[in-house]
């Protein structure tokens, strides 16, 4: 197989005001082969998009690349190509399809009209027969009714489909290069794995290459031919993907391939980076989890309505919950699972009374919860807690951490003065694992783990019994995940909290709980532990989601 | 609290303060706003331009740079103002003949002194000869204390009224709209014209008679709708961010949730409309004072030298107009880039 591309010792640097510069691609060498599927994998703030984007030279104004660095694609040196070659390729030969595909669809064009755009651009169709191609487009990507959904705003489409959508206009031009970055990490498993396999048949297909950009090992073990490992700007490892799945050479990869928890085993602890970086052996023995205690939290039937206005008087009801009932015990965790709209953040934000049940009924510790007026929630928030999926839009930007978790406590009156309060965050800091300075500074300081922590820290600061995890590591890279998971265990260990984990990823739920409820359109489908679930699964929409968890390498595939 | 909070770091607002100070188009804007303080504060004091009512020049005195202007001789008739022979007697018939030497003593006890009046003067002179120079500082008081307080009050009133509609929605929002609504929908000339009559009759032009108030309360009333309509659309986008949520589940208080945590994130909109509005009010002042609703006569102001200075160009005494200039366009220019000098060193990413 020849090479389409071949970068060699890339280097790419920013400048900041005053003449400072960081490098953050370090020579980097790869190559993406013709007709075959090269993986860049490497955790947030690797260098791995930069590398993609410079072949497209599509680089923030302040990125400079070395002059010594080279860019072949199929023979042509792309770096010193003028801007007009470039423009070009662009969008004709090599196409990009990128992680949010919301903010990457205009929302003002109809999906039709931004693909039909495309063809007319770079191909000169006229209007009618682009139309036309993009109908034919949207059923190769698989968007059921395609020539329907050619009159839908973005808006009106679902994560997934817009996502096809996006990937309909990269390969409208039949392009020999699709530069895939991160393109399912915003979707849920089970969609992700459908986006996944349409990438695969595309590319089978057109016969044309793929450079495919994630942050997740086990899921470009699915899909790629040839793995490159990245991180700070350095390849670690590069290889065919049999050989770094079953014979991985550098222990960073041999961590990333670890730091998913697996479905068969249940690890006191996940393994992260840095035990493979110090060599440290993982842990082996078992999680061990407290029985069943007294009922902390009882929550029967809960349910919610919402109204939609669809006329001057027509109104129709939209059910986002129905009849969930769970029990939440000190020291024990009932997982949520779903796919997004499945009603599982309702049941977070019912229990947090930030939105009114419209029926059921929940008890805290023998107390009403929901129907309790809401100037007398006080003393509960600080026994119930949450954490959010978002880290990066959950803490205030205008805040400093320090300020961010004494407000709580000063609420809650904790502490006797500001200085035991400032004494009781540097040690809660401490606990979740944040530098001591951190107090000073502010959110945007900090990478997404980071935040969580912080999150979590600002929880944690009222010391509640219940602490709700909404998708707290959807956001976060695999490698963090482990890590962020870890300190929830720990803390769960010495607090005996009791946490309801939600989380579209069911390998994840499984190593958290004692005890999982299977979501759909607000109702839950199933219920069991998780050895009961991951075994023997009931429910088709169970088996969907068991079947969507990447798993690394398929050997069907080699 | 907050030493302790930042530790031996510096507190929020020297933080601020060192940022700005990093920023050298800001600090030269901080340096010029607060030169135009100290001498409003040195005019309210009286240590300048006390005495600017003083007709201390010729009419139309040059300004120094130019030289006196050549007086044009007048032509002097011989014997001008002196009676032509002898004046008949007319005490027998004349009726004040007794008073005569009453007032011919009173008169000696007055003494008329002509004022020394100068040619030329540092920046010229104006229709009665007052240094134009002292008018600017002391319309500078006026024209300034007017801008800034209206704005700050009209930015104070669209704020509020911005953050709880669009914090809370619902009924109250709808209430405010409506009263946005009916105040925007009246011209807002028509307005200012119809509060400016109000607040000049009756009990309370007796409460704000010959103040700079008047024109403060008319602005802040009439300028407050365009702050509260962003203040509105930036709350509702925040409010349901998960940051506030956040905060709500922490057991933050409503007032908490918009004024400490909402607040901060949208200043940048309030403090870019605060210049703005700052510019808009000495405008507006301006136009006022012209049209003669503005302050009082025996004031002077930015706006009623432009007023004066529109008939002065005609004879081409260009300067009261240049000296009336130059001090708003550099207030204004050096005010509204520490603004933005301001809004940046606020923002904590881009230290």
């Amino acid at each position: 197989m020849s090479a389409l591309v071949a970068v060699t010792d890339l280097r790419v640097s920013f400048r900041f005001g005053r003449g400072r510069i960081f490098e953050a691609v370090r020579g980097v060498s790869f190559e993406v082969a013709e007709n075959a599927t090269t993986a860049l994998v490497g955790e947030s703030g690797s260098g791995k998009t930069l590398c993609a984007m410079s072949i497209l030279r599509l680089l923030p104004e302040n990125a400079l690349i070395d002059p010594a660095s080279r860019i072949e694609y199929a023979g042509e040196d792309l770096l010193a190509a003028p801007a007009a070659r470039l423009r070009a390729l662009r969008g004709r030969e090599i196409s990009a399809v990128f992680q949010e595909p919301m903010s990457s669809l205009n929302p003002v064009l109809t999906v039709g009209e931004q693909v039909a755009e495309v063809l007319r651009l770079h191909r000169g169709l006229p209007r009618a027969k682009a139309l036309e191609r993009s109908a034919e487009l949207f059923d190769e990507v698989g968007i059921p009714e395609p020539r329907a959904r050619l009159q839908a705003y973005p808006h009106e489409l679902s994560g997934g489909q817009q996502q096809r959508v996006m990937i309909a206009m990269a390969i409208a031009n039949e392009p020999r290069l699709l530069i895939a970055d991160e393109p399912t990490t915003a979707l849920d498993v089970t969609i992700q794995r459908q986006v996944l396999d349409l990438i695969a048949r595309l590319r089978e297909r057109r016969r044309m290459s793929v450079l495919f950009i994630s942050h997740d090992l086990a899921l470009v073990g699915e899909l790629a031919d040839h793995v490159v490992v990245m991180r700070d700007g350095e390849v670690r490892e590069r290889g065919t993907a049999a050989r770094i799945f079953t014979q991985p050479q550098d222990p960073y990869t041999r961590a990333l391939l670890a730091c998913r928890p697996r479905l068969d085993a249940r690890p006191r602890r996940l393994p992260v980076i840095d035990d493979f970086l110090r060599g440290a052996s993982a842990e082996r023995a078992p999680l061990v989890r407290p029985p069943v205690s007294r009922k902390l939290l009882e929550a029967r039937q809960l349910s919610k309505h919402f109204i939609l206005r669809t006329g001057w008087l027509a109104r129709r009801s939209l059910t986002a919950v129905s009849d969930v009932s769970f029990d939440l015990c000190p020291g024990r965790t009932v997982g949520l699972v779903g796919e997004s709209g499945s009603g599982k953040t309702t049941v977070a934000l019912l229990l947090m009374r930030l939105i009114d049940a419209s029926g059921g009924e929940a008890r805290f510790d023998g107390a009403e919860l929901l129907g309790l007026p809401r100037d007398r929630m006080l003393p509960l928030r600080k026994r119930i807690q949450i954490v959010f999926q978002d880290p990066y839009a959950s803490l205030n930007p205008r805040l400093s951490i320090g300020r961010a978790l004494i407000e709580p406590m000063r609420i809650h009156r904790l502490g006797a003065d500001e200085v035991e309060r400032a004494e009781r965050v540097r040690r809660l800091l401490e606990r979740v694992g944040l530098p001591r300075d951190a107090m000073q500074r502010y959110p945007h300081e900090f990478s997404g783990g980071q935040r969580q922590r912080i999150a979590i820290a600002r929880a944690l600061a009222v010391e509640p019994e219940v602490l709700i995890c909404d998708e707290v590591v959807s956001a976060l890279d695999v490698s963090v995940q482990a890590t962020v998971l870890n300190l929830l265990l720990d803390l769960q260990e010495e607090r005996g909290l009791a946490y309801l984990f939600i989380s579209h990823d069911l390998a994840v739920v499984k190593y958290m709980s004692d005890e999982v409820l299977v979501m759909r359109d607000g109702k839950v489908l199933e219920r069991g532990t998780p050895e009961e679930i991951f075994r023997a699964p009931q429910h088709d929409y169970t088996k969907g989601l068991l079947a969507a968890i990447p798993r690394g390498l398929v050997l069907s595939n080699t | 609290m907050a030493a302790i909070l930042e530790g031996r770091h510096e507190s929020a607002w020297a933080a601020l303060w060192s940022r700005l100070l990093q920023d050298r188009v800001g600090t030269l804007c901080l340096a010029v706003v607060l030169a135009y303080l100290v001498l409003i504060l040195a005019s309210i004091l009286g240590l300048v331009s006390a005495d600017w009512h003083r007709e201390v020049g010729v009419p139309y005195a040059n300004p120094a740079l130019l030289g006196e202007t050549p007086q044009p001789q007048a032509p002097r008739s011989p014997g001008a103002g002196r009676a032509r022979g002898a004046a008949p007697d007319l005490s027998a018939v004349d009726p004040l003949a007794p008073k005569y030497a009453e007032w011919a003593r009173r008169t000696a006890e007055l003494k008329v002194s002509e004022p020394q009046r100068s040619l030329t003067l540092a920046w010229g002179g104006d229709r009665w000869g007052r240094d134009v120079l002292d008018k600017a500082i002391k319309g500078s008081q006026v024209s300034i204390a007017v801008g800034v307080t209206a704005a700050l009050c009209a930015t104070l009133i669209g704020t509020l009224l911005g953050a709880l509609a669009g914090f809370y929605g619902g009924l109250r929002d709808d209430f405010l709209e409506w009263l946005y609504s009916v105040f925007t929908s009246i011209p807002s000339i028509l307005l200012i014209f119809a509060l400016a009559a109000v607040l000049r009759s009756g009990w309370l032009g007796q409460v704000f008679a010959g103040g700079i108030w008047t024109v403060v309360i008319i602005l802040a009333a009439t300028g407050w709708t365009g702050m509260y309509r962003l203040v509105r659309a930036e709350y509702m986008k925040h409010r349901a961010r998960p940051y506030v949520l956040a905060a709500e589940a922490i057991g933050a208080s409503a007032a908490a949730r918009m004024f400490v945590h909402i607040l901060p994130n949208v200043s940048h909109v309030i403090l870019i409309q605060l210049s703005l509005l700052v510019v808009a009010f000495i405008k507006v002042e301006v136009i006022l004072s012209f049209l003669g609703l503005g302050v009082p006569i025996d004031m002077v102001s930015w706006g009623t030298m432009l007023a004066e200075a529109q008939t002065e160009l005609v004879i081409g005494k260009w300067w009261q107009l240049a000296a009336a200039t130059a001090f708003m366009a550099v207030f204004l220019t050096a005010f509204s880039m520490l603004t933005d000098s301001l809004r940046d060193a606020l923002d904590p990413k881009l230290r």
